[in-house]
């Protein structure tokens, strides 16, 4: 019998009554009373020199209250960096100073130039076209290669280059790795591109900003997934207010997919603008807007070689890698090519001998930071990738190649080349599970079937290992992490003995009111319909680090379990003086303290309401109330991993790609909610086919965005995609945190591009054109087309 | 969005009054004039609304064809166009999503003229008659190049009229992001002879594509498009596809279109 509650079933998501009935609380949603509206003007050429701005003719403009350009922000502080990376010659990134509004230069379409703050949006924008706005247009760069040419346009004047930074790792293997390839029996080399991503959650960023002028107190509301992060970033950054002025409300959040992770400057803005003009100021992007300014994803350029003994074993694995910066560093972006993406390039495979290079680039393009996967979904797309190629080149099959490379069951704790050690896995079960749920002993029927019909079936797989549970504190401290990325939790028993979980974790479409409930209701034994989660407000939550790189329930639930924990441990000494035993021979299951061997027993609601009227209570030795925190700081990254199955069919005629089928087996440790887990993968899948198949940005060389709207950006439509397949009963639990869950919220989106470029390949091999060994992503049919012509 | 009046006439000749008006500019389904307002692309003072006149609305088969009112939805067309000429209603049940199918108008599309709309190479292959508030405009007449028409200022489509082929099919490859056609193609087997009309591809839009019609009329199968040249006409090149790509594309919707009629 399934169950209806706790750890391990399908909970229906009770935040869904509020999302499918339209009662949702968005930032949008939130109106204050004499609110002013914010215009940002943006920048419409990639680079120039911002000469001057008339803002008379604008400031006369009915309805206008002010309107600010950086001379009006003396005093407010850049948008600064989190994560300082360290180069291959022990030198610091080169890090330039991101303004709030743009100081004396501009630097990519939709940079924010002025803000026009009036009492209505209309008059805001009508105003804003009076604007006169005098910028002398510099060529731009775009390309990153040409962008490190010897007197390439410079981005940033005061930087010595286009380069943030050349980082080697592991600096120390290089001469290894180089020796390894000389000796190889064999060399497989790819040079791919993973294509620049734009998140577009549903819900674009709002941000609200409200100032109290009788305690001087500010509060932002705004689109975030983090809303602690931002309260320290921008109070203590960019603005100078203290936490204890500053109060951060990330209300409902309608998706973010990394891309409201990061602190912008219209959050800074509307904060500044509401104290200084007393009034509250709201500002909501546009679809338009969204797409220039939200921060975007991927764009990476490498070259990526693999080393092979005579019996295939990998010896060593080259990467070279370009990833984009854009114009600024986005909060998170240096870390995301760099310790997200080169610390798994090991994958499932024991490959001893890694060295990978990457260079980030400044260019005049919107600021590129973390997007579902972060890092990891480039390291697996080019290493899936290669190993297929490889495969094909050696004439073995690529499920063989990979097994036969797999770190083995036996071998966990598996220390890899690059820095990480896996804790726990089985690489040969997901596997084995893929190729059973896809069919693949039928495929060559399947196969034999399209030809008929004059298409070319293909079928592709692709391992992965990510690292989730993000991340122990002292680890990323040496890495150059200017954050903790512990997680906090409160748990509020209150006196009937219902239980208040305030959690720094944040949910934006992940399921955590459910989630964690069942976890509080399968250890304290009482009904979830009891249990109360409450995230997103600073002014109730303890510091937390918000929901990104698969870590709520790692991370997040790990803390609740340890403050749950505090918490019944005080409610054992409390049972224990209600039924005169001693705490330690006390027993909670289903919501009941016993003194074990006998029917003694006190109910918790007994025992709760004893802590809050403490009449019969141990004063002298125990405080009343039954309240705890905890602080959880994880002792190693989770390895989530698995294996990718996509069939698909390519029109030889169009280069169209239809994908017919897609299976995803999956580890993630124990699942507390295997609906939602799989509502996730599905997510996942759906963002990274998007991404192999459909999405892409796209600038021309002189910087313009050409992808700039759905009318030229294509996102997934469920019409795009088959009906999924997904397993997780391969569980091998992860070892170091209290429920052995791993994470789940990223995996699809890492494991399906290189899936699904494999089975295109496939397809193409499987008609003999073996020579088509590679397209770049997205797969639209024009691409495929040239590739075949 | 600008402010703007708004008028709702019930007949054509308070229509063209009320276009009279300087800045006043015809509304039919809004699908693409509001969002183009929405980004302050355009800035009318005066909206006439079409949809309030009856005399615009309606599928009906009348004297030697099928005679569309301009102010009709496209999933009106899908439906009621169904028994008289299933390829058009195919077409018309194809355009965007459903909520643009059922605001969206038929003379707000040739109106429009997008180089990637679909009603375009309907009515170009079919010969259709464009009836406007002045006179009748034959098809090759009508389209004149990107978003440009023979309609002059204040002159509003009021109906259509469709000769009735008696083969016909279109075949629309989508554009991935849009949905528009990357290449669409409409082919129409008359008794006198075979129409092949091509939107998406084409640099100055809609047009003719005169070899195949040829070849098709010459026989009517697929086999007749497989030793053509791509059309001539230069093609548009964007992030879907380059000139060569759609040129292509053209030769395999044309024959994908006989197969289908
Ligand atoms: C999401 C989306 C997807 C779409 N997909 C497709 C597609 O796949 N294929 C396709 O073909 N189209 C597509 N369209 C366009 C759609 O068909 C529009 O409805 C059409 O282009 C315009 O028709 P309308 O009635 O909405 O015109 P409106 O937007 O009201 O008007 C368009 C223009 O025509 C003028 N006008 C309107 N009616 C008349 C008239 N009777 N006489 C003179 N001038 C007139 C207006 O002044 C205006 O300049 C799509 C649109 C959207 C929003």
């Amino acid at each position: 019998m399934p169950k209806d509650g706790g750890i391990g079933a399908s909970t229906k998501r009770r935040e869904d009554v509020r999302f499918l009935t339209g009662k949702g609380r968005y930032t949008d949603d939130i109106n204050i009373r004499g609110q002013a509206y914010a215009h940002f003007v943006r920048s419409d050429m990639a680079h120039g020199i911002l000469n001057s701005i008339d803002t008379a003719a604008a400031e006369a403009m009915p309805g206008v209250i002010k309107v600010f350009t950086a001379a009006d922000l003396a005093g407010v502080g850049g948008i600064p960096t989190g994560w300082q990376v360290t180069d291959r010659h022990g030198k610091p990134m080169q890090e330039p100073k991101h303004p709030v509004l743009a100081e004396g230069k501009v630097r990519h379409v939709g940079d924010p130039i002025a803000v026009v703050v009036a009492e209505t949006l209309d008059q805001a924008r009508d105003a804003a076209e009076m604007l006169d706005i005098d910028i002398t247009e510099l060529p731009a760069v775009v390309d990153m290669r040409a962008a490190l040419a010897e007197g390439a346009p410079k981005v940033h004047d005061d930087l010595t280059s286009n380069l943030c930074y050349d980082w080697g790792f592991v600096e120390e293997n290089k001469a290894a790795v180089d020796a390894a390839f000389a000796s190889a029996a064999h060399v497989v080399s790819l040079d791919l591109v993973n294509n620049r991503l734009v998140a577009n959650p549903m819900e674009p960023r709002v941000a609200v900003g409200d100032f109290e002028d009788h305690s001087g107190n500010s509060t932002l509301y705004t689109t975030s997934q983090n809303p602690h992060v931002i309260r320290l970033l921008m109070g203590a950054f960019v603005l100078g207010i203290p936490e204890s002025k500053l109060r951060v409300v990330a209300p409902d959040v309608g998706g973010g997919f990394g891309s409201k992770i990061y602190h912008y400057a219209e959050e800074a803005f509307v904060t500044f603008a509401a104290k200084q003009l007393k009034r509250p100021v709201k500002w909501t992007s546009t679809r338009s807007e969204a797409f220039m300014s939200d921060a975007h994803g991927r764009d990476h350029v490498t070259k990526i070689e693999l080393a092979l003994d005579a019996d295939h074993n990998f010896t060593a694995l080259r990467t070279d890698t370009y990833a984009n910066m854009g114009a600024y560093l986005s909060t998170f972006a240096p870390c995301i090519p760099t310790w997200l993406h080169g610390t798994l390039m090991a994958g499932n495979y024991k490959t001893p001998l890694i060295y990978v290079n990457v260079k980030a680039v400044f260019t005049n393009t919107v600021p590129v930071d973390a997007y579902r996967g972060a890092g990891r979904p480039e390291a697996t797309f080019q290493l899936e990738r290669l190993v297929d190629k490889a495969a094909r080149q050696l004439g073995v099959s690529p499920v063989e190649l990979r097994r036969k490379n797999f770190i083995k069951p036996d071998q966990f704790p598996y220390q890899t080349p690059v820095a990480v050690v896996y804790d726990t896995g089985n690489y040969d079960a997901t596997m084995d599970k893929l190729l059973e749920l896809s069919d693949h002993a039928g495929f060559a029927a399947r196969r034999a079937e399209s030809a008929a019909r004059g298409k070319w079936r293909g079928f592709g797989v692709a391992s992965y290992i990510e690292a989730c549970g993000i991340a122990p504190s002292n680890l990323v401290g040496q890495l150059g992490a200017r954050a903790g990325l512990y997680e906090s939790a409160t748990v509020r028993v209150n006196a009937t003995g219902s239980i208040t979980i305030f959690t720094g974790s944040h949910s934006h479409g992940q399921g955590h009111e459910t989630t964690f409930a069942q976890v509080v209701s399968e250890m304290i034994g009482i009904d979830a319909g009891q249990v109360e989660i409450v995230h997103g407000d600073t002014s109730n939550t303890p510091m937390g680090m918000g929901t990104y790189g698969s870590r709520s329930l790692a991370v997040g639930g790990s803390a609740m379990v340890k403050a749950l924990n505090k918490v019944i441990n005080k409610a054992k000494k409390i049972a224990g003086h209600l039924l005169e035993a001693s705490d330690e021979d006390i027993v909670l299951k289903d919501g009941k303290f016993t003194v074990a061997g006998t029917d003694k027993s006190v109910d918790w609601s007994g025992v709760t309401l004893a802590a809050y009227v403490p009449h019969n209570y141990p004063l002298d030795s125990l405080e009343p109330g039954l309240e705890e925190t905890a602080f959880y700081d994880p002792s190693n990254f989770t390895y989530p991993a698995g294996a990718y199955g996509c069939e698909v069919e390519v029109d030889p005629e169009t280069g169209k790609v239809t994908v017919l089928a897609f299976t995803a087996a999956d580890d993630f440790g124990n699942v507390v909610n295997p609906m939602i887990v799989e509502g996730q993968v599905h997510g996942g899948l759906a963002q990274g086919i998007g991404q192999a198949l459909l999405e892409n940005c796209a600038y021309d060389a002189e910087g313009q965005l050409l992808s700039a709207s759905f009318m030229d950006y294509a996102m997934p439509r469920a019409d795009d995609l088959p009906m999924f397949k997904v397993d997780h009963s391969c569980v091998t639990p992860c070892t170091h945190n209290p429920l052995g869950v791993k994470g789940c919220g990223e995996a699809g989106a890492i494991g399906s591009p290189p899936a699904l470029v494999n089975a295109v390949i496939d397809a193409i091999h499987g008609a003999g054109r073996t020579d088509v060994t590679h397209i770049n992503m997205p797969l639209t049919p024009a691409r495929v087309w040239s590739a075949l012509n | 969005m600008h402010n703007f009046q708004f008028v709702k006439p019930t007949t054509v000749a308070d229509a063209v009054a009320a276009l009279e008006h300087d800045g006043a500019q015809a509304l039919s389904g809004g699908q693409t004039l509001i969002p183009t307002m929405k980004q302050r692309l355009a800035a009318p003072e005066v909206l006439v609304s079409l949809t309030g006149i009856d005399a615009m609305k309606g599928v009906c088969k009348g004297d030697g064809g099928l005679h569309i009112g301009a102010a009709t939805p496209h999933a009106v067309v899908a439906r009621e166009a169904a028994a008289y000429y299933p390829a058009l209603a195919h077409l018309a049940g194809h355009i965007g999503d459903p909520a643009v199918r059922s605001r969206g108008t038929i003379g707000g599309s040739l109106a429009n003229n997008d180089p990637s709309a679909c009603y375009p190479s309907a009515v170009l292959a079919s010969d259709a008659v464009v009836v406007t508030n002045k006179r009748q405009i034959a098809a090759d007449d009508y389209f004149q190049g990107l978003f440009s028409t023979a309609l002059q200022l204040g002159e509003i489509i009021t109906e259509i009229r469709f000769p009735i082929p008696e083969r016909a099919a279109y075949v629309k490859f989508d554009q991935p992001a849009s949905r528009f056609a990357l290449v669409g193609v409409f082919v129409a087997k008359f008794a006198g002879g075979v129409r092949v009309a091509v939107t998406g591809a084409g640099e100055e839009g809609v047009f003719r594509w005169k070899e195949a019609e040829a070849a098709l009329s010459a026989g009517f199968h697929m086999a007749a498009i497989e030793d053509l040249a791509p059309p001539k006409q230069r093609m548009i090149g964007d992030l879907h596809g380059t000139p060569e790509y759609r040129a292509q594309m053209v030769k395999v919707m044309t024959k994908r279109a006989v197969g289908a009629a």
